[in-house]
């Protein structure tokens, strides 16, 4: 779950972690009262959940109140497309009115988890304010990265190793250090997944200051925070992926045509892989579950049926310990009582298979079945045509 | 002979009387899985269908001499019960549920380094040994006793797709292990290639991963380096749109890492013999397999 900029700054001034004054608005009306508060200069941040704001023209430096006032009025609202949010871009809802900020040096800081060594990998950098990923290309020497074991957490020798390593003055020094301190627990404590400050600025009286903030919290770990899960916000989900989501259905939509519903993660992304094989387009990914039943395959129908874009559908479920049978009655039913007209290819294997594929033979439905993956992919490929 | 489960292994299920942990309590001891005790705390004392029930695990240790542990408990439970079964000594851990927090496998990662128990998944199907053990969610009918394939795979049904295809052109197999799906795992695939490299019944192994992460990577260089026996590989999630998990916490590509495609290319360097249309697995497998018995 990623938390918004505001949201994110909000915890970290809650635990000291230096932000600049602001406050986030949904209407352009309340912008005056904070002009009063905070002065000016101000910046006026678009808040979506996706990099490349700046770039996409969601955030802007304002001197004067009337240019507070239009570029508020303009951000709130607009379809904001950065190079993460796709063609259609995201409806700007709501907008952080920030102080300007006096900066003399831009720095990076990012917190992340370390897949292979199983640590908490702090990476810095001197070149604050453009992309890891370009610095990563570009001077790669100049990023810096620290490895905490998380059974002995953040000490002193990690905290030199970074600020040497970014040739960092000693009293800047003394500011991460103090910095870091309060943000590995963070961290640790609210179960993120990444934390990236980009940039972390010095500001002309030799402060640090998080100027922009991005978080992701571990889902997985969200029962034991309710407080952050109570943060997400309903307008930042693709609707039919939240439906999935409130009847338990693991789905994510995509740009194809060919709806498919399969059991098992795994499964379900080599389903689309096939499709695209086969030279059609996955309409998502769904996995119904390892242990799919009857009742979750009809649900699955009735989701993929609401998407206007959905022209085929490609079943393809293992029949485990749930066999085939019973699989194939809730195919059979789901088909019936949604009044299916669209075309749908069936292929299912596993336990009982036979009595399966007998139950979808004679329920007078006109299902497509097949028996192999091989040949599912060749009626998938008279099917791409329907595009 | 298997890898890490067959006849010895004593098995004790956390969560004994859950819902799905009873269920698949019947489902494994139905196979052939010697199931000798269950835990739920609070509940000692009582059984299911005659297999004792625990509060503890170190107490269902002492009482039944118990090496093994299936962990199907609640995901706010699972990290806490895979730490248990660690001190209380058990030699292999299988954590099927799915959901624990990354930070919490952070530290399991690192505590187990310092002990000699051996932990599968968490969020996996399971360990099977045909015709010796199942300790796990996957459906027993469709595996084949005898070898010569071992499996190794990321995933759940797209193992069980693997194992089926393996059976129906007659190659047997001498264990199934899915490691999980999640960013931190126990057991990698590098422990399992070894423990195949050195087991006689495995002539060859089935590798299935998916996009995320680096394990793939790593386990085609340790195959070049160290394995004389024959591997298949298949990837999941070449279509797969990056900055989107699916379905798996770890199936991610994230900042460009983790693709399918960088992991195939690993693959064919470390002469893995990589298989791109599932429907083509057994087959593949088939001549691989007949090409290294001659």
């Amino acid at each position: 779950m990623h938390l918004h900029e505001y949201q994110a700054k909000a915890l970290f001034r809650e635990v000291g972690i230096p932000v600049p004054d602001g406050q986030v608005i949904d209407e352009p009306r309340q912008l005056l009262p904070l002009i009063d508060e905070l002065g000016l200069p101000l910046v006026i941040k678009a808040q979506v959940l996706a990099g490349g704001r700046g770039k996409g023209g969601g955030v802007r430096l304002v001197r004067t109140a009337s240019e507070a006032q239009a570029a508020a009025t303009e951000i709130l609202g607009m379809e904001l497309v950065t190079a993460q949010t796709g063609d259609q871009g995201k409806t700007v809802r709501k907008v952080m009115v920030e102080q300007g900020i006096d900066i003399t040096r831009e720095l990076y800081l990012s917190l992340l988890i370390d897949r292979d060594r199983a640590e908490i990998v702090i990476i810095g950098s001197q070149d604050g304010g453009m992309a890891i990923e370009e610095v990563a290309a570009r001077s790669p020497e100049r990023i810096i990265r620290v490895q905490v074991n998380p059974l002995i957490g953040l000490q002193g020798y990690h905290l030199r190793q970074l600020a040497f390593g970014l040739e960092l003055s000693p009293q800047l020094s003394r500011e991460l250090a103090s910095l870091l301190q309060k943000l590995y627990p963070f961290f640790m404590t609210y179960d993120c997944s990444q934390l990236e400050i980009n940039p972390l600025v010095v500001t002309s009286t030799g402060q640090l200051l998080a100027v922009d903030a991005k978080v992701e919290i571990d889902s997985n770990s969200l029962y034991r925070h309710p407080e952050l899960a109570a943060l997400a916000e309903p307008d930042d989900q693709d609707p039919l992926e939240a439906e999935a989501r409130a009847i338990g259905l693991n789905y994510i939509r995509l740009d194809g045509t060919i709806g498919t519903i399969v059991n098992g993660a795994g499964l379900a992304m080599a389903t689309m892989d096939l499709i695209k094989q086969a030279g059609a387009e996955p309409a998502n990914f769904l996995d119904v579950g390892g242990g799919a039943s009857a009742e979750m395959i009809e649900k699955g129908f009735r989701l993929l049926l609401s998407d206007q874009r959905v022209r085929a559908i490609f079943i393809n479920i293992f029949g485990g310990i749930l066999r085939c049978d019973a699989l194939a009655r809730g195919v059979v039913q789901a088909a019936r009582s949604t009044g299916l007209t669209l075309p749908v290819i069936v292929r299912m294997e596993g336990t009982n298979v036979d009595e399966g594929r007998r139950i979808l033979a004679e329920s007078g439905l006109t299902l497509t079945i097949v028996s192999t993956l091989t040949d599912a992919v060749r009626e998938l490929t008279n099917l791409k045509d329907l595009q | 002979m298997a890898i890490f489960a067959d006849h010895h292994t004593r098995l004790l299920v956390q969560g004994i009387t859950g819902r799905e942990g009873s269920f698949h309590t019947r489902q494994c001891r139905d196979y052939g899985s010697n199931v000798v005790a269950g835990v739920t705390p609070g509940k000692g004392g009582q059984d299911l269908d005659g297999i004792p029930i625990f509060n503890t695990v170190a107490t269902a240790r002492t009482a039944t001499g118990a090496n093994a542990s299936m962990i199907l408990v609640p995901p706010s439970f699972a990290a806490d019960a895979i730490m248990e079964a660690i001190d209380a000594g058990i030699e292999l851990i299988i954590c099927i549920t799915e959901g624990v927090p990354v930070l919490d496998m952070l530290r399991i990662k690192h505590y187990l380094a310092l002990k000699p128990s051996r932990l599968i998944g968490p969020n996996c199907p399971g360990i099977i040994s045909p015709g010796a053990c199942k300790i796990g969610i996957m459906p027993g009918a469709i595996h084949t006793p005898g070898g010569p394939m071992g499996v190794v795979s990321r995933s759940g049904t797209l193992t069980y797709e693997v194992v089926h295809q393996l059976s129906l052109v007659g190659l047997g197999q001498s264990s199934c292990i899915g490691i999980g799906g999640d960013p931190i795992i126990g057991i990698t695939f590098i422990d399992c290639l070894q423990a195949f490299e050195a087991d006689p019944e495995t002539r060859g192994v089935v590798l299935v991963g998916e996009i995320g992460g680096n394990a793939e990577e790593e386990a085609a260089l340790w195959i070049k380096a160290h394995m004389s026996k024959p591997v298949i590989g298949f990837i999941a999630g070449l279509t797969a749109p990056p900055g989107r998990r699916m379905g798996h916490a770890g199936a991610i590509v994230s900042h460009g890492m983790g693709t399918a495609a960088a992991k195939l290319i690993a693959l064919r360097e470390a002469e893995v013999e990589v298989c791109e249309h599932l429907g083509e697995l057994g087959e593949v497998c088939a001549r691989v397999m007949a090409q290294t018995a001659m």
